[in-house]
């Protein structure tokens, strides 16, 4: 043993100045704040909101089936043939179709009907054309219907997603808030986690989260009328599945209207290239956008067909401007929407950093203030430091010279522990403190383990070397049982835990292994050194 | 110092002391949360909304009640917060029960809405906020079932890997014992639980299969070495040898964890109340609870005429 000992010992150092570093690096600026650049604070320490927001992506499917109804009637026109969406408004409606077990694929569903009986080939060739790849096209005897295809579906919600987090995380580098978490969330595909230290009020953020503006410019059918009621009224009180009614201004003033629209837009939100706010002939603040070569060589499409009809910018759901086309328009436009100078700012900026194709709720909040955080850290600490003083102190009085060994080994497992999260950058939560604090109870138990183990070698008469030797086989076994069984339950905690429970997950694992070192390793690369010093069949102060 | 030097209590003996012991705690909290007081949820689990708030003088309950209630939220509880050991805290609870996932932050303004213009006492500052809709309780619910389910599994594999089928039965039978009792505890003493407590009671599982697992090592041990001895015999002698590791170890860890319930402050005052009964529960439980149950088990073998085989060797070096 005696050869190695040195070698031990020099480990143990390298490992100590290694963490040492991992804590606090080459101290520049003070201790604190090195401290501070390396370990991160969780939220619930450090302050801040907390969201879980759910992006209803089955509204980008809808719309994008809608899209290729209004292609389709476009397409069929010559054979006299319609396509529809008999389930539209179930779809359309996000609280119904966010619930489990409703049929997405049954609200994605396009129903062909007409043509006279030889033009039924021509039909069906446009419908296996490539535009609609992404459906499953059935005969139904008195026409077709085609299905979204579940992997079309999946797509675009996951399509969906990603362009959701991305303008969000957009928007929120815009703010300045530092060290923002935007990232996908949960076992869902519609979930998203927000995290904004520093950010205390929720309206803050459901601005950023609801000015999100859904524009798109639709159809309109017809004259306006006062309200919804006598819309549907004058209809025939039955709304088509392909149309809709929507209220709102005409950006001249005066009392709200409301307008039967075609359901599927003409442009929307991703559509979009840039956006400006600027003022039109009579001095009003409007906004000028362009379109997307895409969806430019669309609107030309629309508008140069339906020069003198209506069509209408709907904002989240409200008209803003209804405006007559008096010729076709390529890819540049302007919205006169009785917007203040403000509002057409903040609008425009929104639609430049991209538009969220669809609504976003939040399902989860929470809010740590500012005190809150801080008093957290001031009782976490507290906790821990009072807890291993009480272990320590015990300890040293129970096992006397073997308490040091303890206790050394005590500390180098904290160190290590802090080391290690200064290397991985993990984030201290509150629960993580509380991760700590039961390392250093559990941690003790291995070095109790091994000692009353000592003690009962020492008890049978074997001499100090033998004892040591035997108490560390023995004791192994069950430090390496106890071990993995708590780390097994750690490690659940980490995958089904959130936010802050999985940082008490991360600091009881990294305790427990570090443990595994300090406790094995460690003491008895101590024990040995004494008893190397120490005259042969000298007596262990244990 | 030593406190066990060589103790030779007869642990099996006194089993229908225990059987007792853990009937009456169990059902006393299996009926309340049947009948009493149900098992209480927290806002994570329930869903609504839970505002902290912090008053800058003592703040007069029915004040802050009369002050919701003027704005039309009658239904919010108030609840005035200790603080940490018992020390009066200026802190009040504020609880709405779930609305839609559309409604989401609508609770939380108008209760600060309504502080700001009904209650003239002193000023106040949000600490904390809370808001769960219906969708993430009902999926925090599930996750925390999952978790504290695939742990139980988890250590049941690895007993059964690294001892035998029973002995990693018997475990898991004095874990969910220990789970039963500190969720009962909760129920009696109408405690929420939360997302904290649903860790504390994931680590209390792996704590107390800790305890366990340094008993069952020495049953192991002990069984290899001495082949005639009777098996309650054996384990009574383990146990005993074990003893002094384990009221040590018990009896620090739980001080550390006495520790954070005084000094750690309000918010983990939940998750550490959980541990201090855990890892009172969880030390008995290993005793009372899991080594009983294998000789129980290899008795009613012997009682069916089959082969006495609680394993011995397998794993032991």
């Amino acid at each position: 043993m005696g050869k190695n000992l040195g070698t031990r010992l020099a480990i143990i150092i390298g490992v100590l100045l290694v963490f040492a570093y991992g804590i606090v690096g080459i101290p520049h600026g003070g201790l604190k704040q090195s401290i501070a650049d390396r370990i991160h604070l969780g939220l619930d320490l450090q302050g801040g909101i907390h969201l879980v927001l759910k992006v209803h992506v089955t509204e980008a499917v809808n719309a994008e089936t809608d899209r290729d109804v209004q292609r389709l009637n476009t397409e069929l026109a010559t054979y006299t043939a319609t396509a529809t969406k008999p389930n539209a408004a179930d779809a359309a409606d996000s609280e119904k179709s966010s619930q489990q077990g409703f049929d997405v694929a049954k609200a994605n569903m396009i129903q062909i009907a007409g043509g006279s009986a030889n033009q039924q080939s021509d039909i069906r060739g446009v419908l296996n054309g490539q535009e609609y790849a992404n459906y499953d096209v059935n005969s139904t005897g008195s026409g077709y219907t085609m299905v979204l295809k579940q992997q079309a579906i999946r797509d675009t919600e996951s399509r969906t997603l990603d362009v959701s987090i991305e303008t969000i995380r957009e928007r929120i580098d815009k703010l300045g808030t530092l060290e923002p978490v935007v990232e996908k969330y949960g076992l869902g595909d519609d979930q998203i986690l927000l995290e904004l230290p520093g950010v205390f009020d929720p309206a803050k953020v459901e601005q950023i989260i609801e000015t999100t503006p859904k524009l798109a410019i639709h159809e309109v059918i017809g004259n306006p009328y006062p309200d919804p009621t006598q819309a549907l009224a004058a209809i025939g009180g039955v709304l088509p599945p392909d149309e809709e009614i929507v209220t709102g201004g005409n950006g001249m003033g005066g009392p709200d209207q409301s307008w039967v629209l075609k359901r599927a837009s003409v442009v929307e939100g991703t559509d979009f290239r840039d956006a400006q706010p600027s003022t039109d002939e009579n001095g009003r603040p409007d906004i000028r956008f362009s379109l997307t070569t895409d969806a430019g060589e669309r609107f030309y499409k629309y508008t140069s067909s339906n020069v003198g009809n209506a069509m209408a910018v709907v904002l989240d759901n409200r008209v803003r401007e209804v405006a007559t086309i008096n010729s076709a328009i390529r890819d540049d436009g302007q919205i006169t929407g009785g917007f203040t100078q403000e509002q057409a700012e903040s609008l425009s900026q929104a639609l430049r950093s991209g538009s969220i194709p669809a609504t976003i709720t939040q399902i989860e909040t929470r809010v740590v203030g500012p005190s809150l955080g801080s008093q957290s850290i001031h009782d976490g600490v507290m906790a821990s430091v009072i807890g291993m003083l009480v272990v320590m102190v015990f300890m040293l009085v129970y096992y006397k010279g073997a308490g040091i060994n303890a206790d050394l080994a005590l500390m180098l497992n904290l160190l290590i522990l802090l080391g290690f999260m200064g290397y991985t950058h993990s984030t201290l939560t509150l629960p993580g403190i509380a991760g700590v604090i039961l390392t250093i109870g559990m941690g003790v138990d291995s070095n109790v383990l091994i000692f009353e183990r000592i003690r009962e070698e020492l008890r049978s008469g074997k001499n100090s070397a033998a004892a040591l030797q035997d108490g560390f086989n023995h004791a192994w076994i069950t430090i390496v049982d106890t071990h993995v069984t708590t780390v097994v339950s750690a490690g659940i905690l980490f995958l089904f835990g959130t936010g802050p429970v999985k940082g008490f997950a991360v600091t009881l694992t990294l305790g427990l292994l570090a443990n595994i070192f300090t406790a094995v390793f460690v003491s008895r690369t101590i024990f040995d050194w004494l008893l190397s010093k120490k005259e042969r069949g000298a007596a262990l102060s244990i | 110092m030593e406190f066990f030097r060589s103790s030779n209590i007869d642990w099996l003996g006194k089993k229908w002391y225990f059987l007792g012991f853990s009937l009456i705690f169990s059902v006393a909290g299996v009926f309340s949360m049947l009948l009493w007081h149900g098992v209480p949820r927290g806002v994570d689990f329930k869903g609504g909304t839970r505002i902290t708030v912090e008053f800058a003088s003592a703040p007069h309950e029915d004040h802050i009640r009369a002050a919701l209630s003027a704005a039309g939220l009658s239904s919010a509880g108030v609840q005035r917060i200790s603080g940490a050991n018992g020390k009066a805290a200026n802190d009040v609870e504020i609880a709405l029960p779930e609305t839609s996932d559309a409604a989401h932050d609508a609770g939380r303004a108008q209760v600060e809405n309504a502080l700001q213009a009904n209650y003239h006492d002193s000023t106040f500052t949000v600490q904390q906020v809370d808001i769960v809709g219906p969708t993430a309780g009902k999926q925090l619910t599930r996750q925390a079932g999952f978790a504290v389910l695939y742990s139980l599994i988890g250590m049941l594999i690895y007993l059964w890997f690294r001892f035998e089928l029973i002995y990693g039965v018997a475990a898991v039978v004095a874990v969910f014992h220990d789970t039963l009792i500190t969720v009962g505890a909760f129920s009696l003493t109408n405690q929420e639980i939360t997302l904290t407590v649903i860790a504390a009671i994931l680590t209390l599982v792996g704590y107390s299969m800790n305890d366990t697992i340094v008993v069952f090592d020495r049953i192991r041990e002990n069984l290899a070495l001495s082949r005639r001895e009777t098996l309650s015999s054996v384990v009574n002698r383990s146990i005993n040898q074990t003893l002094s590791r384990t009221v040590l170890t018990s009896g620090l860890t739980f001080l550390t964890v006495l520790c954070l319930y005084l000094f750690g402050g309000e918010v983990l005052h939940g998750f550490s109340f959980a541990l201090v009964i855990g890892i009172l529960i969880g030390t008995y439980s290993s005793i009372a609870v899991a080594a009983p149950m294998l000789v129980a088990y290899q008795d009613w073998r012997q009682a069916r005429g089959k082969r006495v085989s609680l394993p011995a060797a397998k794993g032991a070096r």
